[in-house]
């Protein structure tokens, strides 16, 4: 599979149809890169044209800005405003909710004007539209599925049924945690928690959000957020029970129910 | 003679409490508009949908169904208790009684009316006393745990516990007089709730029964007159700061945080090297980023101070606070409303000018940097709120001014700016290695 850039395209006098922005935890995360992969198979495999940034794709700036440093955060996004302003991109799609919600919120009043997808709503538009056809359902009949609202997906955007949608289309029984949609629980990553040791407390977040998944009895937890995929992938291991109960991104169980993507349950 | 006395204390007594809540009122617009200005008064259709949904219409308070219920009879009752409340004042003010039910007496119609809608004030009553007595249930004897955080230790549990047993005071008045009434005039108005409690009273002596009335019409409206002068120094103002408070809510996706413009012009000089700065006023007071005291919040943040009346379904629903870290976000309100309290006293006491005290709403007994770094930006307390109140922000605010003013950080953080200023990314990874992951 061959990933062009805009730059690629832009030497060929190519337009792409959409600009896949992979994010910081898609480019450097070992785990994360198995989503970029899969999602990026999907997009191959659907002959979309897209592009990455590749090299020129910088931070978005979120982490700082939640936790306060809007310098660090205005300086990556007007870098990354001018070097995609530069290739008159139109449409982001990106496997983040932190990118997605900061270039679709964030970026406008700084001149950066995008259409902007999370990949869970250009999902459910493809199944919607009839493109993605799942062929390999099989491994999933009779599996229990849950799927964790990830804070900036869900409450920050109100985006609570299109990965719920896509999901669907599995075949698995999809099951719900006691806190889900607007009052999902947070994975305990988000404000730049990601990056620092937890304050003082008598539990983690990860651990709390983990104890509400098992409780469902679901084989499979659901993310659609890099951050969210590691403190859940952390929670299940710390309960023991990588064996029984795996964490994918809802990318990830497309691609491979269209048999892209040999996952193991 | 006993009449004109009656008018002379009544009309005394209510200048006397409009004045003290007057004053009450005052300083909490006062304090409100210390804040920074902020426009908030685009798409005004959208800004009444949410007003009559989520202030009138409660929408929010049903996610919790009990509380809810419980909550509705209290507000229905407050609600249309001021018809009664009409009367009584419209009665002491001419020194009749029930002038209203005598210009209706005989007009079917209305009379009808008038006797319904007091019948139903009873029955709402009735309902108001099962709420209140639940409420106390729920906070003192089951000690549900939102109502019984640390942060309410002292004059916040008070103050709620003085809220509910005046309710129940006043319901107690409401019944006296009304049941009195009844008894006198053989229950010729015909009041639902009154009529049967009015059989207790079978064999009381005219003159018990004027006494028990008037006890009971004046314990009202003295009861209405210092809840009036009170509510603005207890939490209970919900009541009426609900309104504008939704009606000015922020209208952007709960995931936007703003940007801050001073720091655009700046960094758009650095990227620019042809551009010049504008001279700098040398008498300027220097920029402050970010809020480190209550004038540096939005006037709405201070809005919102006012309006929380701390029921904690906020702090019930933050992540950190369930896992046991200190942050609370019930507190950021009632700490942010506390210290305003504080600096707004304190220019009333200088002749209406600020003197800097050496204090701020970090740290010192107020906010704490733990409790500021505690938080995951989940927006729950936001989304929990049944007024629209947002904690997140003031936390934002407040952060920005810990890292861009006073460098303090975690040192994970400090690294974690210095590598994305440096390549790009959070973590310590070559700019140059972003694609490798195409390449696997």
């Amino acid at each position: 599979m061959k990933i062009r850039t805009y730059a690629e395209y832009a030497a060929a006098g190519e337009t792409p149809e959409i600009l896949f922005w992979v994010g910081c935890a898609g480019s450097f995360d070992q785990r994360a890169q198995k989503v970029t992969r899969a999602f990026a198979k999907i997009l191959h495999h659907l002959n979309i044209k897209f592009a990455v940034l590749g090299t020129e794709e910088t931070c978005t700036g979120d982490p700082a800005k939640r936790a306060g440093n809007e310098f660090v955060f205005q300086m990556l996004a007007l870098q990354n405003i001018e070097v995609m302003n530069g290739y008159g991109v139109k449409k982001i799609v990106t496997t983040c909710p932190h990118c997605f919600n900061i270039l679709k919120n964030e970026y406008p009043s700084l001149g950066g004007n995008y259409e902007v997808l999370h990949h869970a709503t250009y999902l459910q538009q493809l199944i919607d539209e009839g493109r993605i056809k799942l062929t390999d359902t099989d491994r999933f009949k009779g599996k229990r599925i849950t799927y964790h609202d990830s804070c900036y997906l869900g409450r920050a955007n109100e985006i609570y049924e299109a990965p719920r949608r896509v999901l669907e289309e599995l075949d698995a029984a999809l099951v719900e945690m006691k806190s889900c949609r607007s009052r999902g629980l947070c994975c305990g990553a988000g404000g730049a928690q990601m990056f620092k040791e937890d304050e003082p407390g008598n539990k983690r977040i990860n651990i709390a959000r983990t104890e509400e998944a098992l409780e469902t009895q679901a084989n499979i937890i659901a993310a659609a957020c890099p951050f969210c995929n590691t403190m859940l992938t952390d929670g299940v291991k710390s309960f023991e029970k990588q064996d029984q109960v795996k964490v994918f991104d809802i990318a990830e169980l497309i691609a491979a129910g269209q048999g892209l993507e040999n996952i193991v349950l | 003679m006993a009449k004109y006395f009656q008018i002379y204390l009544f009309v005394l007594l209510t200048a006397i409490a409009f004045y003290f809540a007057y004053r009450g009122y005052r300083r909490v617009y006062q304090n409100i508009c210390l804040g920074k200005p902020e426009d908030l008064t685009d798409q005004p259709l959208q800004r009444w949908k949410n007003m009559l949904l989520v202030a009138f219409g409660q929408k929010k308070m049903f996610k919790n169904v009990i509380p809810a219920v419980l909550h509705l009879f209290l507000y229905v009752g407050f609600l249309i208790t001021q018809v009664e409340l009409l009367e009584v004042f419209l009665d002491g003010i001419t020194g009749s009684h029930r002038i209203i039910y005598h210009a209706v007496e005989n007009l079917p119609v209305l009379r009808t009316l008038y006797v319904g809608l007091i019948s139903s004030i009873e029955i709402a009553s009735v309902l108001v006393f099962i709420g209140t007595v639940a409420f106390l249930w729920r906070r003192f004897v089951l000690k549900v745990p939102r109502l019984n955080k640390p942060e309410l230790k002292g004059f916040p549990i008070q103050d709620a516990a003085t809220i509910l047993i005046a309710e129940i005071y006043l319901l107690i008045c409401i019944f006296s007089m009304n049941t009195a009434d009844m008894a006198l005039h053989e229950g010729k108005y015909g009041f639902a709730v009154s009529s049967v409690l009015q059989n207790l009273f079978h064999n009381w002596s005219h003159t018990s029964l004027t006494i028990m009335e008037r006890i009971g019409w004046w314990g009202h409206y003295i009861g209405v007159l210092g809840f009036l002068v009170y509510l603005p120094y207890s939490k209970h103002l919900h009541i009426l700061l609900a309104f504008p408070n939704t009606y000015f809510a922020r209208l952007t996706p709960k995931g936007y945080v703003n940007n801050m413009p001073e720091i655009t012009r700046e960094i758009k000089l650095m990227m620019d090297p042809s551009a010049t700065p504008p001279p700098a006023d040398p008498n300027a007071p220097p920029p402050r980023f970010g809020a480190k005291d209550v004038m540096d919040l939005s006037w709405k943040n201070l809005l919102d101070a006012y309006t929380c009346t701390e029921c904690g379904r906020c702090t019930a629903a933050c992540p950190a606070n369930m896992t046991g870290k200190k942050l609370s976000p019930r507190k950021i309100m009632m700490d942010t409303r506390d210290r305003l309290e504080e600096v707004g006293a304190a220019i009333a006491a200088n002749g209406g000018v600020w003197k800097d005290d050496g204090k701020s709403l970090i740290e010192n007994g107020y906010i704490t940097i733990e409790e500021l770094r505690a938080c995951t930006t989940c927006n729950a307390c936001v989304e929990e709120c049944p007024v629209m109140i947002s904690p997140l922000d003031i936390i934002l605010q407040l952060r920005r001014n810990l890292i861009m003013e006073e460098s303090n950080a975690p040192a994970e953080w400090t690294s974690m700016f210095t590598n994305m200023e440096n390549n790009g990314a959070p973590w310590q990874f070559s700019q140059q290695d972003r694609l490798n992951w195409a390449n696997a």
